[in-house]
């Protein structure tokens, strides 16, 4: 029954949602972090989602397979953003490197909290999903009765 | 007399199943709602019908040689699975609506409840048959 499927498709995108809102939390955690150097310093991470193809190769057809829609969503790996960091100059702070500098991570904390609030969304949309595919399943099972 | 299942539950048991590929295809245009360049799709009700007529009465070429093939492995497997035509542009080429697709999946989940209603009163006509009260 590929109604079976459904479990596994929102099961992985709610797992592909809490590892963003993972990200997005350590991000937040992290916004104040400061550092002496460039490379010490805390950069925001972001999870890159990628569709989960079918990888059973069953049919002989030159395309996809039967279950072309794909299974699911998976989280290809978490990278780091490259944009600038934010240098201040504050000669009091105690990590305040020779010339009067720290640095502060490159971390949007609006930016986070809209990532937030989307994770949170989509990860609820999906919960529903299952909750629905769960009753059609139920019903099936009633059949004949 | 037997009583053949096929053509017991008619088109019923053939319509609950795309119900259920469709509740498939939909869950995971919504899984894949933040997915860069993920392209949304959707399964064609006239398209799965008139495909499931054309397999009724279809016939496969001969194989005279082992390089051979059969025609339908150079189609579309599934024809009926299409992309969505975007509403609206987004940077990220993500052709994902997340309020459409769950409208989509909540009809969705409706008419599969009407074509289990309906293939349930035929399971029930023939329990009825079968104990002749």
């Amino acid at each position: 029954m590929s109604l079976g499927n459904v479990f596994n498709i929102a099961g992985s995108a709610m797992s592909a949602q809490s590892t963003r809102l993972n990200t997005v939390s350590s991000n937040m955690a992290n916004a104040e972090t400061v550092s002496s150097s460039v490379d010490k310093t805390y950069r925001a991470r972001h999870p890159v989602f990628a569709t989960m193809l079918n990888q059973s190769g069953g049919s002989n057809s030159l395309f996809a397979g039967d279950d072309q829609a794909g299974v699911g969503v998976q989280v290809l790996g978490i990278v780091e953003d490259n944009s600038e960091l934010q240098a201040r100059y504050e000669p009091g702070h105690p990590a305040a490197d020779e010339n009067g500098y720290v640095y502060y991570p490159n971390v949007n904390v609006v930016e986070e909290m809209a990532d937030m609030i989307s994770a949170s969304r989509s990860f609820q949309t999906n919960a529903d999903i299952m909750s629905t595919a769960k009753g059609m399943l139920q019903k099936v099972l009633t059949i004949g009765q | 007399m037997s009583i053949s299942f096929d053509k017991a539950l008619g088109i019923h048991e053939k319509a609950l199943n795309f119900r259920t590929q469709r509740a498939e295809v939909l869950a995971n245009n919504i899984a894949n709602a933040d997915t860069p360049h993920y392209k949304a799709r959707d399964l064609d009700f006239s398209a799965a019908l008139s495909s499931a007529e054309k397999a009724s009465q279809s016939f496969s070429m001969s194989h005279t040689q082992s390089n051979h093939f059969d025609l339908a492995s150079v189609e579309l497997v599934n024809p009926a699975l299409r992309f969505r035509t975007p509403t609206h542009p987004s940077l990220d080429q993500n052709t994902v609506d997340a309020d459409l697709e769950q409208a989509q999946y909540a009809k969705n989940s409706v008419d599969f409840q009407a074509s289990f209603t309906f293939l349930n009163d035929k399971f029930k006509g023939l329990m009825n048959a079968l104990r002749g009260e």
